[in-house]
């Protein structure tokens, strides 16, 4: 396995789409395994894209399981999944967040998402697996899946005053 | 050698004082950094990093024209860049209520207690003249932790205003 370098903007390969993946052979997995390795040897990486390596093949990689929390919530997530020509089915709800990316460094902004997605997505051996994601998995689901269509969340950065901050629930 | 000045500057609100204050300096070459602008008030408020090899003098000369026609008080200072350094917030702490003084103080000495360095901070004054309402978000970093900040927000929320705290979990993807 081996650490890859990261594509940082302005490299302007990060805006180009990703073909889909159609052979789910050896060099696949190796390159998953990869993948995974890179993303884990991030500050706080939870998740990763293809294109962010310089490979543009509709893959991501998104694990919050081992994300340390400032809060005492507990995350809901679907541990380590392996996101091979993923496509969202299913948005519901907004939610303005904090993001930031491995390819933009130094800088962080909010960033509107859907709260909870559904989502199919092939495994590293090809069968088609169904999720559903909430809250700070969804997003990270959405902003991986955002490098695959070339997009950073830079492209979606809302004002700093813009107040969406989920406010308490009134009974 | 470090040529970074801070450009501060304060002016009755209108519209092209960026444009031009910013096309002045472009002229004589100026580089600009990280900025803050924005109206306060009637007063619109510049904060702008700016690196030029220019004096301090040359720096206020280059702008002169635009601050006396345009009614704008300014002033360079040297500063450090120490770009590329960002913090990454961990908490947001929104305060409003009834205006009076103190709330500011009040509330952010109980921050400071916590441990509290704040990183950004916005406030307004809404309502109507006979009731205004103070409205502030803050931004910043729990250095003692989240625990110690929800303490000192228990004890901000006793000071008759109402008070909301956010942690943020930045998602890096």
């Amino acid at each position: 396995m081996a650490v890859l370098d990261i594509l940082k903007y302005p490299d302007e390969t990060l805006k180009q789409i990703s073909d889909p993946v159609e052979s789910f052979d050896k060099g696949l997995q190796k390159f998953l395994a990869d993948l995974e390795e890179t993303m884990r040897a991030g500050p706080g990486g939870v998740g990763i894209a293809a294109p962010q390596v310089g490979k543009f093949r509709r893959i991501a990689i998104v694990d919050v399981s081992a994300k340390p929390r400032s809060s005492k919530r507990e995350v809901k997530h679907n541990g380590c999944m392996i996101l091979i020509n993923p496509e969202i089915k299913t948005w519901d709800g907004m939610k303005i967040g904090r993001e930031g990316c491995m390819s933009v460094p130094d800088y962080t902004g909010n960033v509107i998402r859907a709260e909870k997605i559904t989502l199919q997505a092939s495994n590293a051996q090809g069968e088609l697996i169904e999720y559903e994601c909430v809250a700070y998995e969804a997003r990270a689901v959405q902003h991986e899946l955002d490098h695959l269509d070339g997009l950073l969340f830079l492209d979606r950065l809302v004002s700093r005053r813009t107040d969406l901050f989920k406010r308490k629930v009134y009974k | 050698m470090n040529n970074w000045k801070m450009l501060t500057l304060v002016g009755q609100d209108k519209p092209g004082i960026v444009a031009k204050i910013t096309m002045a300096l472009y002229d004589v070459g100026a580089k600009l950094g990280e900025a803050s602008m924005m109206r306060l008030g009637g007063n619109f408020t510049i904060m702008l990093m700016l690196k030029s090899e220019l004096s301090i003098d040359e720096l206020k000369e280059s702008i002169d024209v635009v601050c006396k026609s345009m009614k704008l008080n300014s002033s360079f200072q040297d500063i450090e860049a120490n770009l590329h350094q960002h913090e990454i917030p961990d908490a947001r702490i929104t305060v409003y209520g009834a205006d009076r003084s103190g709330i500011v103080a009040k509330a952010t000495s109980h921050l400071l207690e916590a441990g509290f360095n704040i990183m950004d901070l916005e406030s307004d004054v809404a309502g109507s003249e006979e009731e205004p309402i103070y409205i502030m978000h803050i931004e910043g970093v729990a250095a003692d932790g989240i625990e110690a900040l929800e303490k000192a927000i228990d004890k901000i929320k006793s000071d008759e205003v109402n008070v909301d705290m956010t942690p943020i979990d930045v998602m890096i993807g």
